[in-house]
């Protein structure tokens, strides 16, 4: 049962063969079985659940047509869940139970999900590894020795390993693509301003944006379905119609042409990480598509550029943890300005407060030109090659990440190396468009993401496009051995 | 680009963040290599080019100035860490 798509889920539901309390429980009974090992939840919502799915069959059986209606899932722990611990994997909010609800969660409660829990993540999700979360580090259910990916390594695993039929992540760097590819599932990155980041904990205001990371692009596109969508809670949230995202899936790949950029098959790149996705657009090719060679000149400078911006916003979002109305707060604090200082220096991880920093000395008096506005020049010209590049090219294609995850500690010394691991990443929410991380082989044992990147609002081409490929291969249907035994 | 510890003091008290000294060494050096990554940023000839802030240059929406929330004050109460008759407490601010 726990490897099977949305679209058979819930048509068993609907015939009666499972109720959504047996698949509820029999997910919460792998999570006890299996997350000890994996720890890819935060908090297990147990009796919740089991709620949620009684509701969610009494729906059913009154004929309900939501195609989500009594799956269960999990939630980054990063959404605020009224009256669920919401942590954002530090130790600041250890305590903080929302009193409201976030519209992605929301929505997703209203098309009749089950909440199984929230997942680990890197704190405030700041991290490429999920070594970086005050609960732990996330193993990865290939390799139990290896990074799950982060900052959504939780989810990544939590899927991969079928404790949950899917999960939300959020992605500003490549928090959704870069653990989807290292888990071996399918995560997408939509347009910012396509899902609402109300009531999402804020990291980079202008790049957050919130996705549905999956087992197939198929089950990608119905939780899309469910959360995109104009939101007035949210001041950037695009008032652009959406589209029906699974009604193309099956449409046709002549015609469409795929960019590859130059500069995502250059130097750093693991060689077999590149066979893969030489692989995988050769795949493409026998569908149909057309390949051209492009060039995006300004992808080395995603990295400066995102790691002065990023800082900047988050050392400006980060200021509400101040001790006063909710998270940690230090023991006896001898004046106002001792609280400020021990309850964010206690409260903060060493990776966030680093971040913090950055961002202060780059908004500082001084500073802000050289540091702040010329990252926000360069952003611009990272944004125009894209916009040129899809005058020409209706989809670019290339790897996620340089390499498969990599082991539990490799990187810790070197956090540069670990910055230097985003690049192809990083570029995508500098320019906001939609991208996508899809199952495209292996190396070494472990999952190569094939990234698929689209034009603003291009989401139903993508997962088009995505669908296709999983029609004519099995990759995304390779489990971890940890579901193979259960997956009859 | 590398930073005093001076400099990193500094910024942490603007940053609000405690430091012991032990701190203040290992975030000088990793505060300098993130300044070092991004230096090449300097190296790019920018002139004539806007800085990008949303990327999708949406201009900010305007509401009409009703009210939408109702109060809910012991939801939000619930959450700090001292409370006092309906009021945040925070330590003594006045002599």
């Amino acid at each position: 049962m726990i490897d099977q798509s949305i679209a058979s889920l819930a048509q068993q539901l609907r015939d009666k063969k499972v109720s959504s309390v047996e698949l509820t429980q029999d997910y919460l009974a792998r999570i006890k079985q299996y997350d000890g090992q994996l720890n890819s939840y935060i908090t297990v919502t147990e009796e919740i659940a089991l709620a949620q799915a009684e509701a969610a069959d009494k729906q059913l059986s009154q004929g309900s047509a939501s195609p989500l209606m009594g799956l269960p899932i999990a939630h980054k722990d990063l959404f605020c869940t009224d009256g669920i611990l919401t942590t954002c994997g530090s130790k600041m909010l250890h305590n903080f139970v929302p009193p409201y609800e976030s519209t992605v969660t929301a929505r997703m409660l209203a098309a009749g999900t089950v909440t199984l829990g929230k997942t680990n993540m890197d704190e405030f999700a700041m991290g490429s590894s999920n070594e970086k979360s005050y609960y732990g580090a996330v193993k990865n259910p290939w390799n139990l020795d290896k990074v799950p990916g982060g900052s959504s390594g939780g989810s990544a695993a939590a899927v991969a390993a079928g404790l949950c039929v899917a999960a939300t992540g959020t992605d500003t760097g490549g928090s959704i693509r870069q653990p989807a590819s290292f888990c071996g599932i399918t995560g997408l990155k939509p347009t910012y301003g396509r899902v609402s980041r109300f009531g999402m904990i804020a990291y980079a205001s202008s790049l957050d944006q919130a996705g549905p990371m999956a087992r197939s692009a198929e089950d990608c596109a119905h939780l899309l379905q469910s959360i995109a969508g104009f939101d007035a809670n949210d001041s950037t949230s695009a008032q652009v119609d959406t589209e029906d995202y699974t009604a193309t899936l099956d449409a046709p790949l002549e015609g469409t042409t795929i960019g590859l950029p130059k500069e995502y098959f250059g130097d750093g790149l693991n060689n077999d990480v590149a066979k893969a996705i030489q692989d995988a657009v050769k795949e493409f090719e026998k569908l149909g598509a057309k390949v051209k060679e492009i060039s995006l000149p300004n992808l080395n400078l995603s990295i400066p550029a995102y790691y002065v911006i990023a800082p900047s916003e988050a050392s400006s979002n980060l200021s509400r943890f101040d001790g006063v109305r909710y998270g940690y707060r230090c023991d006896d604090p001898k004046d106002l300005m001792d609280m400020y200082k021990r309850s964010r220096g206690e409260g903060f991880g060493k990776e966030v407060q680093k971040r913090i920093m950055v961002g202060t000395y780059a908004l500082s008096e001084g500073y802000y030109d050289a540091y702040y506005l010329k990252a926000q020049r360069i952003r611009r010209l990272i944004k125009e090659d894209f916009v040129k590049a899809f005058e020409e090219v209706d989809v670019i294609m290339g790897p996620v990440a340089p390499t498969t995850a990599f082991g539990i500690g490799a990187k810790t010394d070197d956090p540069i190396a670990m910055y230097l691991e985003d690049i192809y990443t990083l570029s995508v929410n500098l320019a906001g468009i939609p991208a996508m991380s899809v199952p495209a082989g292996f190396a070494d044992g472990m999952p190569v993401g094939l990234q698929i990147m689209g034009n603003y609002f291009a989401e139903a081409k993508l997962l088009n496009v995505a669908h296709k490929f999983q029609q004519a291969t099995d990759w995304h249907t390779k489990n971890p051995s940890l579901v193979e035994g259960a997956s009859s | 680009m590398s930073l005093e510890k001076q400099d990193v003091i500094k910024i942490a008290h603007l940053a609000r963040l405690s430091l012991d000294d032990s701190d203040a060494e290992l975030y000088q050096h990793s505060l300098s290599s993130v300044l070092d990554l991004v230096e090449q940023m300097q190296s790019v000839d920018t002139d004539g080019v806007e800085p990008l802030s949303n990327p999708l240059e949406a201009k900010q929406r305007l509401r009409e100035d009703v009210v939408t929330e109702e109060n809910r004050r012991e939801a939000f109460l619930a959450n700090a860490p001292q409370t006092e008759a309906g009021l945040f407490l925070v330590p003594k601010v006045i002599d």
